[in-house]
């Protein structure tokens, strides 16, 4: 199944998709040097995002979160590529900076954990495959 | 967006690196928030400073815009976490000082003014009314378009040092008229004077109506400190950019909006109830944001001949410009012969203090909120005097 929406950032990525209906808080709500999701009842407390790609409805919190994206990218802790509903600012200049590529404008609720993903941010396209 | 040539030539690399990255951030922002074009900007100012927000990642990468990146317009800087020149004093670590040197040294070679100031607009960098600026750092922002009459978006550090780098920012938000306008009437029924109860009000608005464009009535006068106090309080709270005060703000209204909701003594006094923790003050910090001047040398009055609880640390925190006129006028003396610290370049939201004092005292709702939640201190907003005498008792 082929889902379209719109590009953030370009690039092209597989793997693992890591679902979660809550937004998220790179900066405190992310461990950026092992990259677990610390926030204290977050869907995802106490699971890694690094490796997968993170579907997610939006980002939130403080503007520093841009730069825990790319320390994460940096350090190899990050995830692969970004699936959202709605990306804002802060998620957007965090793949910008870390080149990783990103998608928003997508039905989040159609994917679920374990499948697996082709992101094509170039185009704005995300595949079940 | 439509792009100039000269902007189509940034976007692909003509003008360096850092600049096509710049470039990128901006169209991407643009295209998200669906402005049309460029616009020019005459101001930046960038957030992000501290060392301990940024790590090694966030340093790196402002290391290598820095490598071929200088700003286009006039851009000054946000506080660092610490006192660039008497570190010591506050006891911060060797490793530390020479990692935010570092940080402030990539910002010199991108061109920046390392004012590290968060009132930006006593310092040299204020805009005139209706100017288009590029600003991060929440509690100027909201000053900024609020009180000076600029327009500006909440911008983030990499996105404030993208604006400076091209000169442009895209034209979506803020900078567009018809997003200024007031959504909601609030009518201030309470007294409201003091730094500590303007930051009340603050909190009070923003965690009622949150980012909603307020019109505020039943103010009759408000100073710089006091304003400067409400929108730290009022951005933390509300995540808000920009509201209008009857008398007191500067632009324009074209229609005083019909829904109108009240704030009287007994919502502020839950807002102070709020930010009254049970604890015995170890920490009393003043100068959130930056102390004025003015609070300097009404500080050093009340402290004269006077000595604090040497069980208790002060840190006034403040611009270095502030600090050499303190210098000169005896004030600095004056304030560190009783015990107290002034603390510039720096502020108490970003320097490294986490487990280092348990009960924060502050006229500064906004210091409360930041104290409370990044450091894990116990918290008490107090009027300046009421810190002062908790300082020395």
């Amino acid at each position: 199944m082929k889902l379209t929406g719109r590009k953030i950032y370009k690039g092209e990525a597989t793997g693992e998709a890591l679902v979660t209906k809550d937004s998220i808080s790179f900066y405190g709500g992310v461990d950026p040097e092992t990259g677990v999701v610390v926030e204290k009842g977050h869907e995802l407390e106490g699971i890694s995002i690094n490796e997968k790609i993170l579907v997610f409805p939006s980002g939130k919190g403080s503007t520093v979160g841009s730069y825990v994206i790319y320390q994460m990218a940096m350090t190899g802790k990050g995830p692969k590529a970004l699936v959202l509903n709605d990306c804002e600012a802060i998620v957007a200049v965090g793949t910008i900076i870390s080149e990783i590529p990103c998608v928003d404008q997508i039905d989040v609720s159609k994917i679920e954990t374990g499948m697996k993903l082709y992101v094509d941010g170039t185009n704005g396209v995300v595949e079940i495959i | 967006m439509e792009l100039t040539r000269e902007e189509q030539d940034m976007a692909a690399g003509k003008y360096g690196k850092a600049t096509q990255t710049a470039m990128d951030i901006l169209i991407t922002l643009g295209e998200i928030y669906g402005a049309e074009k460029l616009i020019d900007i005459t101001s930046v100012q960038i957030a992000g400073v501290s060392y301990a927000n940024l790590n090694e990642p966030g340093l790196s990468w402002l290391e290598n815009m820095a490598q071929d990146g200088k700003v286009r317009v006039f851009t000054t800087l946000n506080p660092a976490g610490m006192d660039l020149e008497e570190w010591r004093k506050l006891a911060i670590s060797e490793e530390f000082a020479e990692n935010q040197q570092r940080v402030i040294e990539a910002f010199g070679r991108l061109g920046v003014i390392t004012t590290c100031s968060c009132t930006p607009y006593l310092y040299g960098n204020l805009p005139a009314y209706g100017q288009h600026i590029s600003w991060s750092e929440s509690s100027a922002v909201c000053y900024a378009n609020s009180v000076l009459g600029a327009k500006t978006n909440r911008e983030g550090g990499p996105s404030a040092l993208s604006a400076a780098l091209v000169g442009k920012t895209p034209e979506y938000g803020f900078h567009l008229e018809e997003n200024r306008q007031p959504e909601l009437t609030v009518e201030v029924k309470c007294e409201v004077k003091d730094t500590y109860r303007f930051g009340a009000l603050g909190k009070v608005l923003g965690d009622r109506f949150g980012k909603k464009i307020t019109y505020i009535t039943g103010i009759p006068k408000a100073s710089v400190e006091e304003l400067k106090s409400f929108c730290a309080s009022y951005a933390t709270y509300g995540g808000v950019a920009l509201f209008h005060m009857k008398d007191i703000t500067p632009n324009r209204v074209n229609k005083v909006p019909d829904t109108v909701e009240t704030v009287t003594e007994e919502d502020m006094k839950k807002a102070l109830g709020d930010l009254d923790d049970e604890t015995e003050i170890d920490f009393i910090s003043l100068g959130c944001p930056h102390a004025s001047l003015k609070e300097l040398e009404y500080i050093a009055k009340k402290l004269e001949g006077k000595s604090i609880n040497p069980k208790k640390e002060v840190w006034i925190t403040t611009a270095r410009p502030t600090k050499q006129i303190a210098d000169r006028m005896g004030f600095t003396k004056l304030i560190e012969d009783s015990g107290a610290k002034i603390a510039a370049d720096t502020c108490c939201v970003v320097a490294p203090i986490k487990g280092r004092f348990h009960g924060l005292a502050s006229d500064s709702a906004k210091m409360c909120y930041y104290g409370s939640g990044r450091n894990k201190f116990a918290v008490k907003l107090m009027s300046m005097d009421e810190c002062l005498e908790e300082a020395l008792s």
